[in-house]
């Protein structure tokens, strides 16, 4: 009933990336998010990870065998939402 | 540059209790949201809380928030920012925020985070189809903006949000054609789930979605029961018409800026995921940061306003504010926390809890 090359799981919808391209990756021995996410953009769209990053941890917990409390997170780096370049560049409102 | 006393991030639930009592000792607090209006998640609740009068059961979400953002707006020790963001924590202890197109920068003495939480997804074939939504998205479309997501929906999770969610449908007039759930168990409580069950909406405990269904749309889902391992039991797939599937798989805690500002983190799946360490007075382990609500662990409202008044209380103490009945409000209100986590509802929080203690 679930057949069909067609039908795709996206686990990154920001940068629409599939699960198995994430596998794929696991599979040739990237278990890393940092450099996933480097070599694939997941996590660097306009939600910043926020939906992905939990379930790819998942994923590498298990291709790994290791605890999810034992797979390194990335950088929160700022701005944790996306901001118009305008904006930033505009610089501190008038004080 | 703002300086101020106490800034607090997230105007929801446990932001808008924090600001109330921090502003009642006398502390000057500005209080930031990113939507145009206050409350998070409580607008949409329309059904009645549980719980003792202290935490406001028998009322309703939507009517808690007007209650307390009508105190937080008439209160002049707080400025409200609304339609704000905040970017980003800095090392100096500035926040950045982006309000109406342009950057403020924020030095508190002292800052809660109450951020709240953000929905999990799950992976299935096709689950980017239009149609499939998360619960809090389908809970804005009927409760906020009176907006059917489609004509029938297949839950996906039987947690109080699932099953309370799959009865604002109903009300709405939506069908529902059942409520799926991994678990051997309907985790919602049971007077949420009788009324679901009695409109005739049949929940499929130890199934989950194989996959969905649709070209270009949803147009039903496939599932299928599990083994006490979680493996799919090939044979027991079933067909569901559905036009909607709506994902109530659980929270996680926002925690970016807590990240940002160094804070001890912990993974606590009892909790929901990463959670801030913090002790008893909700100070994480970077002096001068409190959390409160979701953002420390994913709970129920109630105790994000409990919560929220402790940090709030926590915060203007430590700046020297104090009160006749300070000392009597703090220990009501870990009382109230206490009582909130009690017994068996609350065993998995406990559990939890003990985990991320500093």
């Amino acid at each position: 009933m679930c057949q069909g090359s067609e039908s795709l799981t996206v686990i990154c919808r920001c940068e629409d990336i599939t699960l198995d391209e994430v596998r794929a990756y696991i599979d040739k021995g990237i278990t890393d998010l940092e450099q996933l996410k480097r070599l694939l953009r997941v996590g660097m769209g306009p939600c910043q990870g926020r939906t992905c990053t939990p379930l790819i941890v998942n994923e590498l917990a298990r291709a790994t065998g290791k605890a999810v409390k034992d797979i390194p997170l990335t950088a929160f780096r700022q701005p944790t939402s996306p901001v118009k370049l305008g904006i930033l560049a505009g610089g501190e409102g008038d004080d | 540059m703002i300086h101020t006393e106490i800034a607090i991030v997230g105007g929801g639930p446990a932001g808008l209790a924090a600001a109330i009592k921090a502003a009642r000792l006398g502390a000057g607090v500005v209080l930031i949201d990113r939507n145009d209006y206050l409350g998070g998640q409580l607008i949409k609740q329309t059904h009645r809380f549980f719980g003792s009068k202290q935490q406001r059961a028998s009322e309703r979400g939507i009517d808690i928030a007007r209650e307390l953002s009508d105190e937080v707006m008439a209160n002049e020790k707080i400025v409200v920012m609304a339609e704000a963001t905040v970017l980003g924590y800095y090392e100096d202890g500035v926040l950045a925020v982006e309000q109406q197109g342009k950057i403020t920068t924020i030095k508190p003495q002292r800052l809660i985070v109450a951020t709240g939480g953000a929905e999990k997804s799950l992976l299935f074939p096709n689950n980017d189809l239009p149609g499939v939504y998360g619960a809090g998205a389908v809970q804005t479309l009927v409760n906020v903006f009176g907006v059917k997501p489609g004509n029938r929906v297949l839950m996906v999770g039987a947690g109080n949000i699932g099953v309370i969610v799959s009865y604002q449908l109903l009300q709405a007039g939506v069908e529902v054609a059942g409520i799926i759930e991994a678990g051997p168990k309907i985790g919602a409580y049971w007077v949420h789930a009788a009324k679901v069950v009695r409109a005739g909406v049949p929940i499929f405990t130890r199934h989950t979605i194989k996959c969905a269904h649709g070209e270009r749309e949803v147009t039903g889902a496939t599932i299928v029961q599990l083994d006490d391992n979680w493996q799919q039991i090939p044979g027991t797939e079933r067909l569901i018409d559905a036009d909607v599937i709506c994902l109530s798989v659980g929270l996680t805690p926002l925690t970016e800026i807590l990240w940002q500002a160094g804070c001890k983190m912990t993974f606590v799946p009892e909790l929901g995921g990463n959670v801030p360490l913090r002790s008893e007075g909700l100070e994480t382990s970077v002096p001068g940061i409190y959390v409160a609500g979701d953002v420390a662990g994913i709970e129920e409202a109630s105790a994000a306003m409990m919560e929220g008044a402790l940090a709030g209380l926590n915060s203007a103490s430590s700046l020297g504010y104090t009160g006749p009945d300070l000392n009597e409000d703090r220990a009501n209100v870990l009382e109230q926390l206490e009582a909130l986590r009690s017994g068996h509802v609350g065993e998995k929080i406990r559990k939890g809890l003990a985990q991320a203690a500093l």
